[in-house]
């Protein structure tokens, strides 16, 4: 049924959304629509709201002016529906520094009511093997603690992916990590918005491109990479 | 909520092993608290061995204080909170985790200064099972009760003194309550014993009942 | 119309405020044994009163904020303005209680079930009022704050209790023997004593009627501050595309 109803309707779809942090207006007027299956780079300097979106489409805001609906959940009612359907990879790892990446993955599944087996492979995906995988984070390079919470995406391999500048940080090999981790969720039919204050390097792929300006969309046009139908 | 419970309690006893800040900062603190009102009562034994029950507690709450704030600062990680949110986990099994691991802790802490009001501070007791008893259900309200209030004030920039402004005054009954028991526990037979350990009983009820029901509101940011 | 009933409120707190204070040192004799320290009688008890009036208020409508089908905005203001209120009380009701107690008791302070309860329910308060203080959206602080003002006013019960026993298991009984209560309170004083219970109650509805729509016009006024800040917002993207 929910399927049927993410089929028919837009995976995102914001409209003029102002939201807060606490007294701050982190979003003046943002709108955005895209279909299941899209990828969407949202560019903008710093400063410009690009997590601030994010954390709205995740449910993370409190939206006070405009409407928004996300996998066909209401931000401002039902936003709570979107537990287990969202990731959201921000600047930090979302994951305990004191534990190994191993440990930090098999206790995301537990609460993630997740399948154990997929921690091995996760952690597979990323090359995080061996010693690094049962290291504590805070050991880890700057590099290796990414690909840690990159690897709990791919444990979560959620509806939608929301991934905050998923390329700083990264060397050649990461990035192009990010890039095939992307292409792969698409391919399974998820939804994934980053952000970037390249415009060259999220336009490429992507299929649209919003642009935001002081915490208000600008202006969005198709990228290069065409809408990737699902069957 | 027991599932989540059991995941967040292993996982924070876990970072407690690999950090060791319990051992190497909560219990050397509540040792030194322990010999500092040893001073401040007088080398007199009988002041002593009065006292004793009370000084031990009064270092447990203090322990309290610190162990709820790094139980606290351990999700404050970047990212952790949302990451938690979105997972899908139960706020209810995250109380009684944290509240559990923090328990489990606060024992460590007791044993240490049980030990150290034994050898000394004369600390002698009749009825061990009374003490074991006491010391439980204290240890239940003091957890639940901490880990709630630590979470209420979790989130704000004054963390570290509002939490022992906003608690202190509320874990009284607790502190007078298992400091009678343990005074009592060393003579044969004593009374009013039912009473004590019932308002033990009815604040730990209490605060654990609050924390299963509030802990999701508390910690929701919008 | 609301503001006209918090007008005539106010007005008549003051009259009855008046007629205690006349009453209570012109007209009422003086206790036997407690001489002129008896007219606290007739500002001591209707502060405690009002004190955990206060509280009770405070906690109920923390309750009704917190249940989702009552939440109301006017609720957690109604909280703000009771806790306020009943942490002035409370001080006062300590302090007249000690300005009481050292004449007639021979000390300051006893450690009774009551005076400590009503000390620590000052501290639990104050603490309410300083957590209150503390950053976050309008909705998360007062959430939280009504979390807080329900988990602390269900200590105060267990508080007493511990209290109670804490003491007469340790003293025998409770020093509060000597006073009124043997010879009770008769004619012009127990009409005072009536008043001054009136009075303080009307001056309590009054501060809190005067402080809650302060809070609402804040609140108010915070809506208009909403729009200023979306246009400074989106302003500030196209003032640094000019500066660029």
């Amino acid at each position: 049924m929910l399927a049927v109803r993410w089929a028919e309707m837009e995976a995102l779809a914001l409209h003029n959304v102002v939201a807060l942090d606490g007294t701050f207006p982190v979003l003046a007027g943002a709108s955005l629509e895209a279909p299941q299956g899209s990828l969407v780079a949202v560019l903008g300097g710093n400063g410009a709201g690009k997590t601030s979106l994010l954390r709205t489409l995740a449910g993370l805001t409190t939206i006070v002016e405009g409407s928004g609906q996300v996998l066909g959940f209401d931000l401002s009612t039902k936003a709570s529906g979107l537990v287990g359907n969202v990731c959201l990879l921000g600047h930090g790892t979302g994951l305990y520094e004191e534990l190994s990446p191993q440990a930090n993955l098999k206790y995301l599944a537990t609460i993630g009511r997740l399948n154990r087996s997929g921690v091995a492979s996760a952690l597979d995906r990323v090359g995080l093997t061996g010693r690094m995988a049962t290291t504590p984070l805070q050991q880890l390079s700057a590099g290796q603690r990414r690909r840690a919470a990159l690897a709990s995406l791919i444990l979560r391999s959620p509806a939608l992916w929301l991934m905050d500048e998923p390329h700083a940080s990264l060397d050649a090999g990461g990035r192009a990590l990010v890039d095939a981790l992307i292409a792969e969720a698409i391919w399974r039919g998820s939804t994934v918005v980053l952000t970037s204050h390249d415009p060259n390097e999220a336009s490429a792929a992507a299929d649209l491109v919003v642009e935001l300006v002081g915490g208000a969309t600008s202006g969005a046009r198709s990228g290069g990479g065409g809408i990737h139908h699902v069957s | 909520m027991f599932r989540d419970a059991w995941a967040v309690f292993v996982k924070d006893l876990r970072i407690e092993a690999a950090s060791r800040v319990g051992l190497w900062q909560v219990l050397p603190f509540a040792a030194i608290a322990l010999l500092l009102f040893a001073f401040a009562l007088g080398p007199s034994h009988r002041v002593l061995a009065s006292g004793a029950a009370g000084v031990t507690w009064v270092g447990v709450v203090f322990a309290t204080f610190l162990i709820v704030g790094r139980s606290q600062s351990i999700e404050a990680g970047a990212g952790i909170a949302e990451s938690q949110r979105l997972a899908g986990v139960d706020p209810a099994g995250v109380f009684l985790g944290k509240a559990g691991a923090v328990a489990v802790q606060l024992l460590a802490v007791e044993g240490l200064l049980g030990v150290g009001a034994r050898l000394l501070l004369d600390f002698h007791c009749a009825r061990w099972w009374l003490v074991v008893v006491a010391s439980l259900l204290a240890t239940i309200g003091l957890s639940a009760a901490g880990t709630l209030y630590g979470a209420l004030v979790g989130a704000t920039r004054a963390r570290e003194t509002l939490l022992p402004m906003l608690v202190l005054p509320v874990l009284v009954p607790v502190l007078i309550a298992v400091v009678r028991l343990w005074q009592a526990s060393g003579v044969a037979e004593g009374q009013g014993l039912a009473g004590w350990l019932s308002i033990l009983g009815t604040f730990a009820v209490i605060y654990t009942a609050a924390g299963i029901l509030f802990y999701g509101q508390v910690q929701e940011h919008s | 119309m609301k503001r006209h009933r918090l007008t005539i409120t106010g007005w008549a707190a003051a009259v009855t405020l008046i007629a205690t204070a006349i009453l209570g040192i012109l007209v009422t004799p003086q206790d036997v044994t407690q001489k002129e320290y008896s007219r606290f009688l007739y500002l001591h008890p209707p502060m405690a009163w009002v004190a955990y009036l206060a509280f009770g208020v405070a906690a109920l409508s923390s309750v009704l904020y917190l249940w989702p089908r009552t939440r109301r905005e006017a609720f957690d203001h109604l909280a703000l303005a009771s806790v306020e209120a009943g942490v002035l009380f409370t001080g006062l009701v300590l302090v007249t209680g000690s300005m009481w107690a050292e004449p007639v008791w021979g000390t300051y302070w006893v450690w009774d079930a009551r005076l400590t309860a009503t000390a620590l329910m000052f501290v639990l308060f104050l603490g309410y009022l300083a957590f209150r203080r503390t950053g976050g959206t309008k909705q998360n602080i007062a959430r939280r704050s009504a979390i807080v003002a329900l988990v602390s006013f269900i200590d105060v019960p267990i508080v007493h209790f511990s209290v109670l026993w804490w003491n007469t298991l340790h003293q025998g009984p409770s020093v509060l023997t000597p006073g009124l209560s043997a010879q009770g309170v008769h004619g012009s004083m127990a009409w005072t004593m009536l008043l001054s219970f009136v009075a303080f109650t009307l001056l309590f509805c009054w501060m809190v009627g005067r402080r809650t729509a302060l809070e609402r016009l804040r609140a108010s006024a915070g809506g208009s501050e909403l729009q200023e800040a979306i246009a400074a917002r989106r302003a500030e993207g196209t003032s640094v595309e000019v500066g660029a």
